[in-house]
């Protein structure tokens, strides 16, 4: 994709919640995405991985504005979209969909699937005519593996991979050009799981939509995504294609991430290879100074307390933030001394 | 691994759970037939309805308010289950058999500190003295990895993180030295480096108690992580069992395999997915036949009016399809 402008760009995202004082804990401020530069190009399926807390939803709210960045560009098709005046904004937003994991909660259930579809038009008038509108409905129920006798139907008569289905739709109605898909495959079934993750890829190939894939299941993004992005405590700390992530991580976290990650081969693994990691993520209240991953990192030194390490293709080949990223396995000869990492 | 010689430390036989139902009786859980052995993890593997949790609670003696055990039998240490009273249950529950869940949280009350909840099991049980009991638990809070324990016997559940709080399900589970321990989707609702951390403890735990173990699970990475064993279930019943290795090389029902090839191959990246088309049936409206067949590549005739029983085809392998070698054949790889 070299050499074309990103369809959509992050640069130096910075994303803070308030929080007031509560029982047992102060207010302050959470830097849940602390300056995050990402880019998503036409057709292209983007991966952001990462655990809970670390920014990887705040991002996805910040995209489709539903959170306002405090810092940083949200940039699309070049154009800055916290300087674009209102209607052209509004205009640009149709260009940017979200599913989310839980289609119970984002779909109102006193709507009719035909309803929940149209309402996009409503929301965005001269996009398709209003005689236009149940032959579309049809046609988009069909599109996403529905029937247009389902048109009629609510929310509650579906079950999770339909309502999945129904979000995809309502999605695709404004002829979105990127997909925000927040962990929309989480909470299927497997079966059904690979229903919808075919849909997505054949939705792809048909209409060149790009997807910004945010999930937490490792398996999935490296069977859907073209590049991935590794997200800790609101930063991101490596990126790379799917095969330099999957194949060569450099950064610990990623090391760790998918040492951990269960898969099917897990079996045939000697469970002495296993990177665990002690200890639980960081209050983002108060990160750690420096590297924000070193409190967990069998690598870490002085240094990465001292300074926090920039994105930089050190001797990766792909961006990594890490004063001393390396290849896998990490040593160790380390381990037991440093208390960060267990082996046994 | 199992222990071959020892008489097993669970047997299930022909387990059949009912749910009442205005419509009459449902039967969530029928047919099921498997033993545990010291120190061996045998994982029931499912989707949503498949019925491995209503099976996780009929070997507490825990079904829900409106089901019962309906047919079979339960055997802990060679002592059938059935007609106990109340009273040994508790006896049995904690003391032989414990159970760790999804959710600690709701497990754990809310408005007592940890330690005096850990300490609890030792003082109802054991009748320990408070300084006693406040002494195991910390014992057995340093015992799974929770740091500080000491300090940390005084703070109250919402304190913990999901993973700490997953450690003092564990620490109370195994409180009273049981034989067997279910642990259902107990790593469902945590993070995946947390996830490894639990599975590992624990495995740790199981080798040094020689804990017989009962895992269910949706996800099938996590139990080729951690069983030796598996069953997969679907529409109540048990479809195919044998050693993680057997079925996940060579998957003997339609299911399994559709299971397997739904999920992304980490050998073959970026194959495609085949998905299973349908879903699961509704209890209710169970399909005559194998419960299987409307979803089935391999269905025919047969399979839409006989049932087939789970047969074992080879040693501690078994699959209830009509055309078990057929599959394989298609699976082999």
């Amino acid at each position: 994709m070299a050499g074309t402008e990103p369809l959509l760009e992050l640069s130096d995202l910075v994303t803070s919640y308030r929080l007031r004082p509560g029982i047992g804990r102060p207010g302050g401020e959470v830097r849940a995405v602390a300056g995050v530069s990402l880019t998503v190009h036409a057709g292209e399926t983007v991966g952001l991985v990462g655990e809970s807390g670390c920014g990887k939803s705040t991002i996805a709210r910040t995209i489709v504005g539903l959170v306002r960045p405090s810092g940083g560009k949200v940039l699309f098709d070049g154009r800055d979209l916290g300087a674009l005046p209102a209607k052209e904004l509004r205009r640009l937003r149709r260009d940017i969909q979200i599913v989310f994991q839980d289609p119970y909660a984002s779909l109102n259930p006193r709507m009719t699937v035909a309803n929940l579809i149209k309402e996009a038009w409503r929301i965005h008038p001269g996009l398709v005519p209003r005689e236009r509108w149940d032959d579309e409905v049809d046609a988009l129920l069909e599109r996403v593996g529905l029937r247009s006798e389902h048109a009629g139907r609510y929310p509650h008569q579906f079950s999770g991979g339909q309502r999945q289905r129904i979000s995809i739709a309502r999605a695709l109605a404004v002829r979105p050009r990127l997909i925000v898909c927040d962990e929309a495959v989480s909470a299927l079934d497997v079966s059904v799981r690979a229903q919808i993750l075919n849909l997505l890829q054949e939705l792809q190939r048909d209409l060149g939509v790009s997807y910004l894939f945010i999930s937490h299941d490792l398996g999935v993004v490296r069977h859907l995504c073209d590049r991935v992005a590794v997200m800790y405590l609101g930063k991101i700390v490596e990126t790379g294609s799917k095969e330099e992530i999957y194949r060569s991580p450099a950064h610990p976290y990623t090391q760790a991430l998918l040492s951990a990650a269960p898969s099917l081969d897990d079996w045939r693994t000697d469970e002495s290879d296993e990177i665990v990691l002690t200890g639980d993520v960081p209050s983002p209240l108060s990160p750690p100074t420096g590297c924000r991953f070193r409190t967990r990192c069998w690598r870490a030194q002085d240094r990465c307390r001292d300074e926090e390490p920039a994105p930089a293709e050190r001797d990766t080949g792909h961006p990594v933030a890490c004063h001393f990223p390396g290849a896998l396995p990490p040593p160790t000869t380390t381990a037991p001394d440093s208390g960060r990492l267990t082996k046994e | 691994m199992a222990n071959e010689s020892a008489t097993p430390l669970l047997e299930v036989e022909n387990l059949a759970v009912e749910f009442d139902t205005p419509a009459g009786p449902l039967r969530a859980v029928r047919g099921v037939s498997f033993e545990v052995g010291e120190c061996e993890t045998l994982a029931i593997v499912g989707e949503s309805g498949s019925g491995k949790s209503v099976t996780a609670q009929a070997l507490m003696g825990l079904v829900p308010q409106a089901a019962r055990i309906a047919g079979g039998r339960v055997s802990i240490e060679g002592r059938d289950v059935a007609g106990l009273s109340d009273r040994e249950w508790q006896a049995l529950r904690g003391e032989r058999i414990s159970m760790i869940f999804q959710d600690p949280l709701s497990a754990l009350n809310p408005s007592l500190t940890v330690g005096y909840q850990i300490g609890e099991m030792f003082r109802r049980h054991r009748g320990a003295g408070r300084a006693e009991a406040r002494r195991r638990a910390a014992e057995l809070m340093a015992l799974v990895g929770i740091p500080d324990a000491e300090r940390r016997l005084d703070d109250h559940p919402h304190r913990f993180s999901g993973g700490m709080r997953q450690r003092v399900m564990i620490a109370m589970a195994l409180a009273l030295d049981p034989r067997l321990l279910i642990a259902d989707e107990p790593t469902t609702a945590l993070d995946v480096t947390v996830q490894a951390q639990i599975l590992r403890l624990l495995r740790q735990r199981q080798r040094a108690e020689r804990l017989g173990m009962i895992l269910i699970s949706h996800d099938l990475g996590v139990v080729a992580r951690a069983a030796d064993r598996v069953a997969v279930m679907y529409a109540g019943r048990i479809v195919e069992t044998g050693t993680v290795a057997e079925v996940y090389e060579r998957p003997a029902h339609p299911y399994t395999l559709g299971l397997m090839r739904a999920v992304p191959d980490p050998r073959d990246i970026g194959a495609p997915l085949e998905a299973i088309e349908g879903r699961p049936p509704d209890l209710a409206a169970r399909p005559a036949g194998c419960a299987f067949h409307p979803r089935c590549p391999f269905a025919r005739d047969v399979c839409l009016t006989d049932d087939p029983a789970p047969h074992e085809f080879h040693a501690a392998r078994a699959s209830a399809c009509h055309f078990a070698e057929e599959v394989i054949a298609h699976g082999g790889n």
